[in-house]
């Protein structure tokens, strides 16, 4: 029992991380009509906008302090950020302290202007061109972004360690009245689950209770017809381009005390993510949400020792082999609607 | 010419001179000039240059004839390495082996996955093969290791069983050879300032190539490749017809395989070395850039795509700055520091950014690749000459 909790817990994190990634693919493919290979690499931005925020709240300038010495007797140079002197060190130090959840106010206007420029710089003209086209040019972007990236911050790691507050883990298994010691949580990932929770269900209230959401929906299901009511849909449906990549930013942002990024992270969690938005069904949003816990889930059961003795392996390739059993017997996906990406 | 038509013919003679004469252009520099850097003369890169031209080439055969985007070519390339190795390492140092073995291991492995994936077209079947090229690299990593040897990759080591070899003396590496004939020994031909390298082994690929290209024309030309091409223009029309069409899709799926199978087994051949990284997606996303490049679903435009990438990657990849600053030092000392900004992000390590960059500029504007490219110049040309004869003939040929 403690093991099947534990190995649920366990996949939350990284499924919230696939079917925040997979709601933007899925939301760009539903709309659009796009494969978009590059959107690993905003997941990847994401992440670095925590890491730039972290750096300019840092950023500091010399001063020499008198009072101490070091080893050789000179008065100690001293680094001091330029936040203490706007802010004060106490405020200044728990602002920088909470770098990472900041990052997400600072991340989410950069994510939804990069995604206006490439669906309207680039991606727009690829509407009419064949599928193979998209991918390609996607995937090409997709390496672009990320040499950029690497150009800038290098190609090692980037430690983003979470405020003071979620770091360390707490017993669950206590809080639940079974043994103590026996789970162990992180804080932060199940900070990540929250989060990712709230998004998810944030993307869903706007499209099904705004007008702005409906319309989308409405051209979702008929974009010819929404077109002919007089809406301008293909606005609209720029923005739900802005709105996939803030989703995906935001999975980047809040991911980085789980792992530090590094440049190739979004092409990692890309190849998974479109497995998990083909498995859940191209076009339905509910469908990637699903698989995406599900495959999450289905990865860490499939990392537990027990079975591993058995099947050695398998959790490297469990995600990759549910797929091809579902796109062989579902061809749809578990939740594909009729009539999209059928050929 | 072995039943090739005249401009067909044409064309195997252009590969063939290409590949017996690229010693000379390679190095087109002397030695001792400071532009011998962009030389590229020397035996490991003309072997990649056309071990990579074998495997564009097979994807072509492909993607370029049916359209099927297949993202895990590389696992083939990758299971044929695998193949050779052990054949070198049980049998014999001799290639042959290596590389038929290679070639039908890879073969059965793309029979395998092929008749999984094309059950699905479009994205799907891309996704399909990429899973299946990241489920054998995850697995070559792990779990196969006494197979695979993991990280480490494997190489030939004196100890091997080799059945058909003496066995070698102690501290001698085991090297690679045909009859006798060291993949790694070259001739040195110095001829003025020049030197040009004439290598073993990059002859026994480029012989391999000449022999790829030939059988890809022929696949080109048959009622196989029209019946290939009328999968890619309207399939659905094709199955209205009455016609079957996976039986084909998988015969060109299984013969891209066993081209990148051969590719591998060369691989091998050329550096006796295996490892999981071959088939990392990335490697098959290399072969995609190399066919989209060059021209999917024309001949020769893989091979130059194949070319271009290998040549550039390992010239760009060696320019440094004090090389860049060399070549703006003219200038006035404020501008030679801005061009040096300006162009440093894009060479050495940078590399892979200009590749991206290229590659997107080529999907966007050229879809044809660099063929269409030469073919639009051509016309440009053709138009200009036409109009005086007042001839309109500018209808572009399809680009073979």
């Amino acid at each position: 029992m403690e093991a099947i909790v534990l190995q649920i817990l366990n996949g939350l994190d990284k499924g919230s991380a696939y079917a925040l990634i997979a709601l933007g693919l899925t939301l760009i493919f539903g709309t659009l009509g796009v494969v978009n290979f590059a959107h690993g690499a905003l997941f990847m931005i994401g992440a670095f906008c925590a890491v730039t925020l972290s750096r300019i709240l840092t950023l500091s300038h010399t001063i020499i302090d008198e009072s101490k010495t070091d080893f050789l007797g000179n008065p100690l140079k001293v680094e001091v950020p330029y936040i203490y002197d706007i802010f004060g060190e106490v405020l200044g130090n728990s602002i920088i302290d909470w770098a990472v959840p900041i990052s997400i106010l600072f991340a989410i206007p950069i994510m939804i202007f990069i995604g206006y420029i490439m669906e309207r710089g680039l991606i727009r003209h690829f509407y009419k061109r064949p599928h193979a086209d998209q991918i390609l040019v996607t995937f090409g972007l997709a390496i672009v972004l990320q040499e950029i990236i690497k150009y800038f911050y290098g190609a090692n790691p980037i430690p983003t360690p979470a405020p003071e507050v979620f770091k360390g883990s707490f017993d669950f298994g206590a809080m639940l009245g079974m043994d103590p010691n026996v789970i162990i949580y992180p804080y932060w990932r199940l900070v990540y689950f929250a989060f990712s929770a709230v998004i998810i269900g944030g993307v869903f209230a706007f499209l099904q209770f705004t007008t702005f959401g409906m319309v989308v929906r409405a051209g979702m299901a008929d974009r010819e017809t929404v077109g002919l009511l007089g809406i301008n849909i293909d606005r609209r449906f720029t923005m739900m381009f802005g709105l996939a990549a803030a989703v995906a930013g935001l999975a980047g942002v809040m991911y980085t005390p789980i792992n530090s990024p590094n440049y190739h992270m979004g092409m990692d969690f890309l190849v998974l993510s479109f497995v998990v938005v083909v498995v859940g069904g191209m076009g339905s949003l509910s469908g990637a949400v699903l698989a995406g816990f599900l495959l999450g889930i289905l990865e860490s059961f499939a990392s537990m020792t027990v079975v591993l003795e058995t099947l050695p392996g398998i959790n490297q390739v469990i995600i990759y082999l549910v797929a091809m059993i579902v796109l062989l017997t579902r061809p749809r996906g578990l939740m594909g609607k009729a009539g999209v990406m059928e050929e | 010419m072995f039943g090739l038509d005249k401009k067909d013919s044409g064309l195997l003679l252009v590969v063939i001179a290409l590949t017996i004469l690229a010693p000379f252009i390679l190095n087109p520099f002397p030695e001792s000039s400071a532009m011998a850097q962009f030389n590229a003369g020397y035996p490991d890169l003309m072997q990649r240059l056309v071990i990579f031209g074998i495997f564009a080439i097979g994807f072509n055969i492909l993607f370029g004839l049916t359209g099927y985007l297949s993202f895990g070519h590389a696992a083939f390339l990758g299971v044929g390495s695998y193949a050779g190795i052990w054949m070198i390492k049980l049998l014999t140092l001799n290639i042959i082996p290596a590389i038929i073995a290679s070639i039908i291991v890879a073969g059965l492995f793309s029979l395998l996955v092929g008749w999984i994936s094309l059950r699905r077209s479009g994205i799907y079947f891309s996704i399909l093969t990429l899973a299946f090229a990241q489920m054998s690299y995850s697995l070559a990593y792990s779990v196969l290791t006494p197979i695979t040897g993991g990280e480490t990759g494997l190489q030939p080591k004196v100890s091997d069983p080799r059945i058909f070899d003496a066995a070698l003396e102690e501290g001698t590496t085991p090297r690679a050879n045909l009859f006798g004939m060291f993949m790694n020994d070259s001739y040195e031909l110095a001829l003025g300032g020049w030197v040009f390298t004439f290598n073993v082994g990059y002859y026994i690929a480029a012989a391999l190539l000449i022999f790829a290209f030939y059988i890809s024309i022929r696949i080109f030309r048959s009622p196989f490749g029209l019946m290939l091409r009328a999968v890619k223009s309207n399939q659905q029309r094709l199955n209205y017809t009455g016609v079957e069409s996976r039986p084909y899709t998988l015969a060109a799926f299984v013969i891209s395989g066993m081209y990148a199978g051969l590719a591998g087994g060369l691989l091998v051949a050329m550096d006796t070395q295996a490892g999981a990284e071959r088939m990392f997606w990335t490697a098959s996303g290399e072969v995609v850039l190399m066919t989209i490049l060059g021209g999917a679903g024309t001949l020769i435009g893989p091979v130059l795509g194949a070319g271009f990438i290998k040549y550039f990657e390992n010239i760009v990849s060696k320019i440094n700055e004090t090389i860049l600053e060399a070549w703006f030092s003219f200038l006035p000392a404020g501008l030679t520091d801005f061009f040096v900004a300006i162009f440093y992000p894009f060479i050495g390590k940078g590399w892979h950014l200009t590749l991206g960059i290229i590659f997107m500029l080529v999907v966007i504007f050229l879809p044809g690749g660099l063929m269409e490219g030469g073919q639009r110049i051509a016309n440009l040309f053709k138009r200009k000459s036409d109009k005086d004869s007042g001839a309109g003939k500018s209808q572009p040929a399809p680009a073979e």
